[in-house]
C-alpha cells in the first residue's frame, strides 16, 4: 500500500547530486539534451556517456535500481536499432539477413541513434530520482518567473502542482477504499471481456469524481479561509538557493561541453 | 468602544432565494476571551455561522461585527487576519505537501518573513504536540493528527478568534480525545476567543456558554451546567445529553437532589458522596 503511494520515482539519498539546487539540475539535463546532438563519433558520444554514467554513480542510488527504471524504454531502444538496421543504406553491405542486405553504416547509425536516445531518458530519469516532485515545482516556478511579465500565470501553476501532488495519494487510498467497496458488491475488475471491464470501471469513476469536486470546493473554502488571496505579496518558505555546490556543477558542466567540441569531428 | 469579540445583529441568511432561510433573525454576541460552544443537529445553521463570522459568505440581513469590525466584502481580509477556522474533513484543509509546508500556508498568505515563519511553524507545532512530525507528508498522518496540524496552522497565524467547526466529527475516538485536550491546552495557554462547534454535547463541557441553534433560530443561549437540566427540550430538538446528566437527572426525579449539575463524572461522584454523608 505504501510502496504504491511513492510519487514519481524518487529515491533519497545523501548524494552531491541530491543536495543540487533544482535548478541547477533542470538547466544542465536542459543543455545536455540540446548538446547530445552535436555528438557525431565515437569519442564524442563516449565522452558523454561517461558523463551520463559518472553522474549516475554519482547519485549513489544503486545501478540496479536505476536500470529497473528503464525497463520500459529498452523495448524502444532495441527497436530503434532493429529499425535503423533495415532502413539505413550507407557504406559496403557487411552481410544479409534472410534477403535483407545490412550496411555497415547501418550498424553505426543504429548504434548512435539508440545510445543517444539512451543517454536522454538515462539522464533525465536522474531528475526525478534525485529530485522531490515539489523541488521540481519550486524550480518551474523559479524559473518560469520572468514569464510573469506577460502575465502567464506562473504562481498559479507551481500552486496547482503542488496541490495535485499532495492529493494524488490521497485519491489514490480513495480509489482503493472505493474499487474495494464496489468489488464486495459484485462488481468485477479484473477478469472478463475488455468491454466488461471497461464498463466495470464506471462505478469507481463516478464517485470518485463527485468526492474529487466536493474535496475541490472544500479546499478552496479552506485556502481563503486561511487567508489565500493569490500570490501577490506572499512570502515563501521553501527557498532555493543556487550555492556554491551549484557552481561548481556548472563549471564541470561547462568542461564536459568543451570537451565536447574537442573531441568532435 | 465595543468589547464584544463577535456580534450578530438580526442576521438572516439563505443561500439562494428559492430555498428557506437557513438563518431567522440570529442575535448573540461572544466576549473576549470567551469560550462559546455552539450545537444544534445537522443542518441547524452552525457551519452557516461559522461562515458568516469569517466573511465567507456575507448576511442577507443584519449585521456582523468581529472585533468592532463590520463584516463586509471591503474588510474580509481583515476579519480573516483574527479569525481562524479548523474544518471537518481533515483531508479538505491540508494545503501543503508536508506538515510543515501545511503550517507555513497561512503565514505564506500573510507575507509574513521567513525567519519569523519558521520560528512561528516550530513553536505552533509544538504547541499541538506535533513537532516530530514536521516533515511527513499529509497521507502518513492519521486523522486525529491532521486536525492538529490544521489547528497548528490556524495558530501560527495568532488570531483572536478560532472556530472549530465539527473538528472531531470525522475522528475515531482516540482522535477525538487527542483534539479536545489539544484545544483545552490551547484556551488554557493563549488568550483567545474559542468557538466550538459540535453536535455532540459531550463536547461543550469545558465552554464558558453555549449557543443552541435549532432550524436556523437560537433555541436557547446558557451554560453547559443549566443545559444539561434541559433533557426533555433538547430531546425534541434532536440533541441527546451525556450519561452523568442523565443520570443526575434520573436521580432528581427520584428525589435525590443534588446540590448542583454535575459536568462530568468527578463531579457526580462528590455529589453523591456528600449526598450520602448528609443523609
Ligand atoms: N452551499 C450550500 N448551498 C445550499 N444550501 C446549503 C449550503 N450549505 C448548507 N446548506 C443548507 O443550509 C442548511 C444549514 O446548513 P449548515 O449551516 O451546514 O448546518 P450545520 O452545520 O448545522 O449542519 C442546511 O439545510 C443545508 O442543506
Ligand atoms: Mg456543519
Amino acid at each position: 500500500m505504501a510502496n504504491s503511494l511513492i510519487i514519481g520515482q524518487y529515491v533519497p539519498t545523501d548524494s552531491l547530486v541530491h543536495r543540487l539546487d533544482p535548478r541547477t539540475k533542470i538547466i544542465i539535463i536542459f543543455l545536455f539534451v540540446i548538446f547530445i546532438f552535436f555528438a557525431n563519433n565515437a569519442l564524442s558520444y563516449g565522452w558523454l556517456a561517461l558523463f551520463a554514467v559518472a553522474s549516475a554513480v554519482a547519485t549513489k542510488i544503486k545501478l540496479k535500481f536505476i536500470a529497473r527504471g528503464l525497463t520500459p524504454v529498452w523495448f524502444l531502444i532495441i527497436f530503434t536499432f532493429i529499425l535503423h538496421l533495415f532502413v539505413t543504406r550507407e557504406g559496403p553491405v557487411l552481410f544479409e539477413i534472410i534477403g535483407f542486405p545490412i550496411y555497415s553504416g547501418a550498424i553505426i547509425q543504429g548504434f548512435a541513434i539508440s545510445l543517444r536516445f539512451f543517454l536522454l531518458i538515462l539522464v533525465t530519469s536522474l531528475m526525478t530520482l534525485t529530485t522531490t516532485p515539489i523541488e521540481i515545482t519550486d524550480a518551474i516556478e523559479s524559473l518560469l518567473h520572468p514569464l510573469k511579465k506577460i502575465k502567464f500565470p506562473v504562481h498559479e501553476l507551481a500552486l496547482m502542482m503542488s496541490i495535485s501532488l499532495r492529493f494524488i495519494p490521497t485519491l489514490m487510498q480513495e480509489t482503493e477504499k472505493i474499487s474495494k467497496a464496489q468489488a464486495s458488491r459484485g462488481v468485477d475488475f479484473k477478469t472478463g471481456p475488455i468491454k466488461d471491464r471497461i464498463h466495470a470501471v464506471v462505478p469507481l469513476l463516478v464517485p470518485l469524481f463527485v468526492s474529487a469536486f466536493k474535496r475541490a470546493e472544500e479546499l478552496a473554502m479552506a485556502m481563503e479561509a486561511r487567508g489565500y488571496q493569490g500570490g501577490e505579496g506572499r512570502t515563501k518558505l521553501r527557498e532555493l538557493t543556487i550555492a556554491k555546490l551549484d557552481w561548481l556543477a556548472f563549471l564541470s558542466f561547462s568542461c564536459v561541453l568543451i570537451g565536447l567540441f574537442l573531441l568532435r569531428q | 468602544m465595543n468589547s464584544d469579540q463577535v456580534e450578530f445583529r438580526n442576521v438572516s441568511f439563505r443561500y439562494n432565494d428559492e430555498q428557506p432561510w437557513v438563518l431567522n433573525n440570529v442575535s448573540f454576541s461572544i466576549k473576549s476571551d470567551e469560550w462559546v460552544a455552539i450545537i444544534g443537529h445537522n443542518g441547524s445553521g452552525k457551519s452557516t455561522i461559522a461562515k458568516l463570522i469569517n466573511g465567507l459568505i456575507f448576511p442577507d440581513q443584519g449585521e456582523i461585527f468581529v472585533n468592532g469590525i463590520k463584516v463586509t466584502a471591503d474588510t474580509v481580509w481583515d476579519v480573516r487576519k483574527q479569525v481562524g477556522m479548523v474544518f471537518q474533513n481533515p483531508d479538505n484543509q491540508f494545503v501543503g505537501t508536508t506538515v510543515k509546508d501545511d503550517v507555513a500556508f497561512g503565514l505564506e498568505n500573510r507575507g509574513v518573513e521567513r525567519s519569523e515563519m519558521i520560528k512561528r511553524i516550530n513553536d505552533s507545532l509544538a504547541a499541538v504536540r506535533m513537532s516530530d512530525y514536521i516533515m511527513h507528508e499529509p497521507h502518513r498522518l492519521s486523522g486525529g493528527q491532521k486536525q492538529r496540524v490544521a489547528i497548528a496552522g490556524v495558530l501560527a497565524v495568532q488570531p483572536n478568534l478560532i472556530i472549530l467547526d465539527e473538528a472531531t466529527a470525522m475522528l475515531d475516538p482516540k482522535g477525538r480525545t487527542e483534539i479536545l485536550t489539544t484545544v483545552y491546552d490551547v484556551k488554557q495557554n493563549h488568550q483567545l476567543n474559542l468557538i466550538t462547534i459540535t453536535h455532540d454535547l459531550n463536547e461543550i463541557i469545558h465552554a464558558d456558554r453555549v449557543i443552541v441553534m435549532n432550524n436556523g433560530e437560537v433555541w436557547t443561549e446558557t451554560s453547559p451546567r443549566v443545559l444539561f437540566t434541559q433533557e426533555e427540550g433538547l430531546r425534541e430538538i434532536g440533541l441527546d445529553i451525556p450519561f452523568v446528566a442523565k443520570l443526575a437527572n434520573e436521580l432528581s426525579k427520584q428525589s435525590i437532589t443534588l446540590t448542583q449539575q454535575p459536568i462530568n463524572q468527578k463531579e457526580l461522584l462528590d455529589e453523591l458522596w456528600t449526598f450520602h454523608l448528609n443523609k
